[in-house]
């Protein structure tokens, strides 16, 4: 295999063989995600670190979050990550019909995530709930007027965060659609098809950030209401 | 016939390759990046050279007679801006870590070249929006960017800067991201942990930093822009923010950040003086790890920047500790290439000179951070000239020695020329001499309680100040001349040859300056780094190739 490395199509001209190209792209996703995880890191310490400053601001703006929606949104998610690695199957069977119908299946679970958050935003934005200034003019009992900055300081993390994470989903999106089409035309086969199982951690990765985004954000109450 | 087509693959090399100004832009070669890097930090580094020297002319008086106090901070924050993300972050990795580490491991490039393009303009991206804020008046916030002052207070073009510093962090990012997956996946057959130099071992330690920390300067940065532009409260204590913890999470990143710029300086370091002395550099394994040791240890520590910062005692204490444990990995690798000088054949060529001067100016260095580490001690030293002082032994007396004692040790890899040795050796002693004078007068003047970052003090440091400034001018003639003579050699120096130091390591085996595709055969490793009986072989088996050509 080695000997005729340069006629494998899908070989870039710098590797040896198929197996040391698949191995660099799967540690250099691994290692992008590791950076991607010190990247959402640094917002979950600001969260750490807020929560525990402001606990009533955090509980009144968790409040403010509807739980029907974030957790359809999570349930889509994970729908969306077991099409995801059934793709994943299917472009290693060679199965193309397969594969592209499972790729389609994320990718419309993935913009419907996207729809739902966008109604989530508009609220927020309805309600004057944007943390950012010229936005934020929140009414004095929604939330209570002792919390605002509290809860600006909550919302901002919220923003933030789900901000962060729904970019990575249009990335992800973005990717899917490439993949489809490059499916389509028949390029992943048995032998080739490292791409498809690259993209897919990326995806497993997003979804697995909203994981611990949806109790962190839309379920602090639940915790907290307890004791008062 | 032969000896024509023998021609033509010796002159066919990676600089030849192409003459027009697309073939550049558009490179996937590593080499030609790393040249690529080589320029744009040149560039970096003169205007953060001029920022110097602006500070040192100010301070040879004792009045703020030449600049205003606001003008004042804006050059030292430049300066300090310029140097270290646009200058020492890149420096080593990305210009001989580009060109070389592909080569060490036999491999035809590093693993991902267009990402490895894509960093290059990352770069100059971020560089452009650093420079428009530069034009725009420069930012007076400190290198450190320590809000409220950041967020609210400044006037200046702060979240411009913020966003520079952002994109230039993932050029960062890639280039490690890329040095990892290629050390791992792309070692040549036979190239096992560890053969590998020890240039490689201080490279994948750097990668190892540069991946996790820079993603949090990252965020950061990020979060400091999103509070000045939507007044949110982030870190802004009047919005309900937190001040201390931008100086947690920029620490976090900045503090190892210092350890992205020294340790492949010691992997420079650690190549120069095997293959100057002519010795199997001694403890291998214990060099190799200490520079892994150094980039664990460096992310346990951050907290010694905070011990005045409302951090509590507890947490002062530990990091105190941990900082301490840092020297330990630090001191092994300076005694080991002492002990590897000892009984070895030195010779005292320009990159044996850089090396002595790192072993020196290191050791300064590093001794004076221990002072900083203690609790106490720290208090009265704190953001004092002695800091400065210690900082620029280590980064100048550290990362830019060792940078310099590297270019001029694969100059003629990269060029095919000798630069001028009498030359080099001159301006190796002026740099160190002009160093010295520099920086030493500076712990004293801290210690005796000048704080940094004044444009005016009091009379009686003056005698010092002005010492420093002699010095800084001295440094500056020692930098400029390289500049000059590399620039000659490059079409009149002497040609090189393939292997002109008779120094181990496969860079040394292709032709000088390599081919595109690195070898024309398939390196196969068979013996441990630093073996220079093998080189005798291998300079014969060169030999051999010439005389049948």
């Amino acid at each position: 295999m080695a000997e005729h490395a340069t006629h494998v199509p899908g070989l870039a001209h710098h590797f040896v063989s198929m197996e040391q190209q698949k191995e660099a792209g799967t540690i250099g996703m691994w290692i992008f995600l590791l950076t991607e995880l010190m990247f959402f890191g640094g917002l979950f310490l600001a969260y750490a670190i807020f929560r525990y400053k402001y606990p009533d601001g955090f509980l009144q703006g968790s409040h403010l979050l509807s739980v029907p929606l974030g957790g359809l949104n999570t349930f889509i998610l994970i729908l969306s990550s077991l099409t995801m690695a059934l793709g994943v199957y299917y472009s290693q069977m060679g199965d193309r019909k397969k594969l592209v119908a499972f790729l389609t299946m994320t990718l419309l679970l993935g913009l419907a995530f996207l729809v739902v958050k966008f109604f989530e935003y508009k609220e927020k934005f309805d309600h004057h709930l944007f943390p950012a200034i010229g936005f934020w003019n929140p009414a004095a009992d929604h939330p209570p007027e002792q919390y605002h900055q509290h809860v600006r300081v909550f919302l901002w993390i919220y923003f933030a965060m789900t901000g962060l994470h729904a970019l990575h989903m249009i990335v992800g999106a973005g990717i899917l659609i490439t993949l489809i089409y490059l499916a389509r035309k028949g390029t992943f086969t048995k032998e080739y098809n490292s791409p498809v199982e690259i993209s897919g951690l990326y995806w497993h990765f997003v979804d697995i950030v909203w994981i611990f985004l949806f109790p962190l954000l839309y379920l602090t109450g639940f915790h907290v209401s307890g004791g008062h | 016939m032969a000896t024509e087509v023998m021609e033509t693959t010796s002159t066919r090399n990676y600089l030849n390759n192409g003459h027009t100004v697309k073939s550049w832009l558009l490179t996937l070669d590593h080499k030609r990046i790393g040249l690529l890097y080589l320029f744009s930090i040149s560039i970096f580094f003169a205007i953060g050279g001029v920022y110097a020297s602006l500070i040192r002319l100010e301070l040879i008086t004792p009045e703020g007679d030449l600049m205003t106090a606001e003008t004042y901070n804006k050059v030292f924050t430049m300066h300090g801006v310029m140097m270290i993300f646009f200058f020492l972050i890149p420096s080593i990795p990305a210009v001989m870590g580009n060109f070389l580490l592909p080569i060490m491991l036999g491999a035809k490039d590093v693993a991902f070249p267009k990402l490895n393009l894509l960093s290059w303009y990352i770069f100059i991206l971020g560089g452009s929006l650093m420079l428009i804020t530069m034009i725009n008046g420069g930012i007076d916030t400190g290198w450190t960017f320590y809000p409220p002052y950041s967020s609210i207070y400044s006037n200046t073009q702060v979240t411009l800067a913020g966003v520079s510093i952002f994109i230039t962090g993932f050029s960062s990012i890639l280039t490690g991201l890329n040095f990892m997956v290629t050390i791992h996946t792309m070692r040549a057959p036979g190239l096992t942990w560890f053969r590998l130099p020890l240039f490689v071992w201080a490279h994948y330690a750097t990668s190892l930093i540069q991946i996790l920390g820079t993603p949090v300067v990252a965020i950061t940065v990020l979060a400091l822009a999103l509070e000045r532009t939507f007044q949110i409260g982030i870190f802004d204590p009047k919005l309900g923010g937190d001040p201390v913890l931008f100086q947690h999470m920029f620490w976090f990143y900045s503090h190892p950040a210092v350890y992205i710029m020294i340790l492949p300086s010691m992997g420079v370091i650690s190549e120069l003086i095997a293959n100057m002395t002519r010795k199997r550099i001694f403890g291998y394994h214990f060099v190799a790890f200490s520079s892994l040791a150094i980039a664990v240890f460096g992310f346990l520590v951050w907290g010694h920047h905070m011990f005045t910062s409302s951090q509590s005692m507890y947490a002062g204490m530990v990091f105190s500790l941990i900082t301490y444990a840092v020297a330990i990995p630090s001191a092994i690798k300076i005694f080991n290439w002492t002990a590897t000088i000892y009984k070895g054949s030195v010779s005292y060529d320009t990159p044996m000179i850089y090396a002595l001067a790192f072993i020196g100016l290191f050791t300064v260095g590093g001794m004076t951070g221990l002072f900083l580490a203690a609790l106490g001690l720290d208090v009265h030293l704190h953001d004092t000239y002695f800091v400065v002082a210690h900082f620029h032994y280590v980064m100048v007396g550290g990362a830019i020695i060792g940078y310099l004692g590297g270019i001029h040790f694969w100059w003629p890899k990269m060029t095919g020329r000798m630069y001028p040795e009498v030359w080099g050796r001159i301006s190796a002693a002026i740099i160190f001499l002009g160093f010295n004078l520099t920086f030493f007068p500076q712990f004293v003047v801290g210690y005796l309680g000048m704080p940094r970052r004044y444009h005016a003090y009091a009379p009686e440091f003056q005698v010092l100040h002005i010492l420093s400034s002699a010095g800084a001018s001295i440094l500056a003639v020692g930098f400029i001349m390289p500049v000059f003579y590399f620039a000659w050699s490059v079409k009149f120096g002497k040609k090189a040859g393939n292997n002109p130091w008779m120094a181990s390591g496969l860079e040394w085996q292709t032709s000088s300056p390599p081919p595109t595709e690195n070898f024309t055969y398939q390196p196969v490793v068979t013996h441990e780094p630093y073996e220079f009986e093998h080189v005798e072989e291998i300079k014969n088996a060169g030999k051999l190739e010439n005389k049948t050509a």
